[in-house]
């Protein structure tokens, strides 16, 4: 049985109560709008993207404790990276997120380098109440079509 | 004197007997779907055990058989609702959906000019309100709305103008979101005295209440028999018999034809019409015995005591939790069913059922297919509550104990 616990991790509910970056930007480079049709999630992610780096990232919208938390945590761990990395990181992310056909997940690989690593990890959890990957994965989602909106 | 018993029921659905996560089931989802009770499911069990043929063109013993159980759950369902003549006017259609649909593709199609107007409210089921769009952009029809009150109420105050120049005035008899009960026979006679034609959704009506579709002097009423203790699969579309009679086909195929040359066909006279193809024939057997057991609970006791239960729960959800959670529905019993939205301060409708789930207690989180009237009161979301001839007053503790539990949990 999944428990609770799992998937309302401390760090969690602590950037659900707080959540990083939160707000407009008025000089963004970019605005994307995402939408999780099914819950009634709605999100609005602001870009500045200069010389290949996110040098800032702003969130408004509504939505449940897990894709709040996903979305603060996403932009506390993207804030000042190259696009690379950020592209990385999603990638990362999504796979945590993916649930094969026999209903395991792949573990997060560690690695160091990324500053808020410990934190993401603690999303893992998510995978384990299928109904909420969906949450969890918004933000990351719209954050993918942000980047390709910037670089096109 | 009152012999119903809501643990007897209990008792008789399988379903209760379930536990997750280490608790009995606290099911308060009949909103969505009730549970069936064991005559139900074992009456499918009979049928395909002991029946099952396709109906209508056998000569054989068990295609008779087959038929008699199909046509038997028709006369049945119709007597229920209190129809004149079940065999012209109750169409078998997939739900409550379909039957709008049908309504809509059929009649609709068929009477509707550009510039017409079709009367719904802002708190009907998306099913109620999509295919009229449908319509709207296909033949330029109007689609009009009748507001909702603060207190979750329709306001009628506009009506007559409203209703000028409509030809269906289509409304629930219950809201799936708010449970405020619509004063159906008021409002079919005043479609009536504006030459209008009046379309009940009794979806969430049908199995809390008793329903006579003469004394409401409905046109049309549309219900599923997943929300009555049936099964999934199957809705019902009831029609006054002179209205069916001239409605096209919707759907071409087999069943549905009296003649087919190779220059065209003749569509069958009466409901078969509109059944094309193989219907759903266990389904109905389940429904026959879904309104069999109903009627053997008694309507006017399952009614009365919902409504008990439903004054106990809006006090126990404002006694227990009321500084934190709102009810988006009417705040007194008066009208009203067993639904209780719930808007919990600080926590997000999903989290809400999550932490429910960890209890048991089986809520539904979103917008109810109900979205203009989500919007009306500035909402996306809320967990909603809704109960059953089997809930009982336990379930009511199991819930409130599990909301204190979700506001301690996200503070
Ligand atoms: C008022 C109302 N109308 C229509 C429907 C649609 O019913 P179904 O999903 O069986 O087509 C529902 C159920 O969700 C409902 O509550």
């Amino acid at each position: 049985m999944a428990n609770l616990d799992d998937l309302y991790r401390e760090i969690i509910l602590d950037h659900y109560r707080s959540p990083r970056n939160r707000g407009e930007l008025v000089e963004a480079t970019s605005r994307t709008e995402g939408f999780n049709p099914l819950c009634g999630d709605e999100l609005v992610i602001y870009l500045i993207v200069r010389d290949g780096v996110l040098e800032d990232i702003k969130l408004t919208g509504h939505g449940c404790s897990i894709s709040q938390a996903s979305s603060s945590m996403m932009s506390s761990a993207v804030k000042g990276k190259r696009l690379e990395d950020v592209r990385h990181v999603i990638d990362r992310f999504k796979t945590m997120m993916t649930l094969h056909d026999d209903g395991t997940a792949d573990a997060p690989a560690p690695e160091p380098d990324l500053r808020s690593d410990g934190e993401l990890a603690a999303l893992a959890g998510v995978v384990k109440f299928p109904v909420r990957i969906k949450c969890a994965t918004l933000a990351w989602n719209t954050l993918a079509q942000a980047l390709d909106e910037a670089t096109a | 004197m009152s012999s119903f018993d809501p643990r007897r029921v209990r008792i008789d659905t399988p379903v209760f007997s379930r536990v997750i996560n280490d608790r009995p089931i606290v099911y308060l989802d009949s909103a969505s779907s009730t549970l069936p009770p064991r005559p139900v499911i074992e009456a499918m069990d009979r049928y395909y055990s002991g029946h099952h043929a396709n109906v209508h063109r056998g000569v054989y013993q068990t295609a008779n058989e087959a038929t008699d159980i199909y046509e038997g759950a028709r006369r049945d369902v119709g007597h229920f609702i209190g129809a004149p003549d079940p065999r012209h006017e109750i169409v078998f259609t997939k739900n409550t959906t379909e039957s709008f649909n049908l309504l809509a593709r059929s009649w609709g199609a068929a009477t509707l000019r550009p510039g017409d107007v079709v009367l719904v409210t802002e708190m009907e089921h998306h099913a109620n309100i999509v295919p009229w769009f449908q319509l709207q952009a296909e033949r330029g029809i109007e689609v009009r709305f009748v507001p909702v009150r603060d207190d979750f109420r329709l306001d009628l105050t506009d009506l007559d103008r409203l209703l000028a120049g409509v030809k269906l005035f289509s409304f629930t008899a219950m809201s799936n979101v708010l449970g405020t009960r619509n004063p159906v026979a008021e409002l079919v006679a005043a479609a009536h005295a504006h030459g209008a034609l009046a379309a009940v959704d009794a979806a969430q009506s049908v199995g809390h209440q008793p329903t006579d579709v003469g004394a409401w002097d409905a046109d049309f009423v549309c219900f599923s028999a997943h929300k009555m203790l049936g099964p999934t699969g199957l809705g019902i579309f009831w029609a006054r018999a002179d209205l069916l009679e001239a409605m096209p086909p919707f759907l071409g195929g087999g069943g549905m034809i009296a003649d087919v040359r190779t220059d065209g066909f003749v569509p069958a006279h009466g409901p078969t019409r509109f059944e094309a193809g193989t219907p759903p024939i266990a389904e109905a057997a389940g429904l026959r015995a879904a309104v069999r057991y109903l009627t053997g609970l008694g309507l006017d006791e399952v009614s009365r005591y919902e409504h008990e239960l439903t004054e106990l729960a809006l006090e126990l959800l404002a006694s227990g939790v009321g500084d934190r959670v709102r009810v988006i529905g009417p705040a007194d019993a008066v009208d009203r069913g067993g639904v209780f939205s719930l808007d919990v301060e600080g926590v997000h409708p999903h989290d809400v059922a999550q932490v429910l789930d960890q209890f048991g207690v089986c809520v539904r989180p979103g917008h109810h297919c109900a979205k203009p009237l989500m919007r009306r009161f500035g909402l996306a979301a809320t967990a909603r509550a809704s109960l059953g001839p089997y809930s009982l007053r336990s379930d009511l503790d199991v819930l409130v104990e599990a909301l204190l539990a979700a506001i301690k949990l996200f503070g």
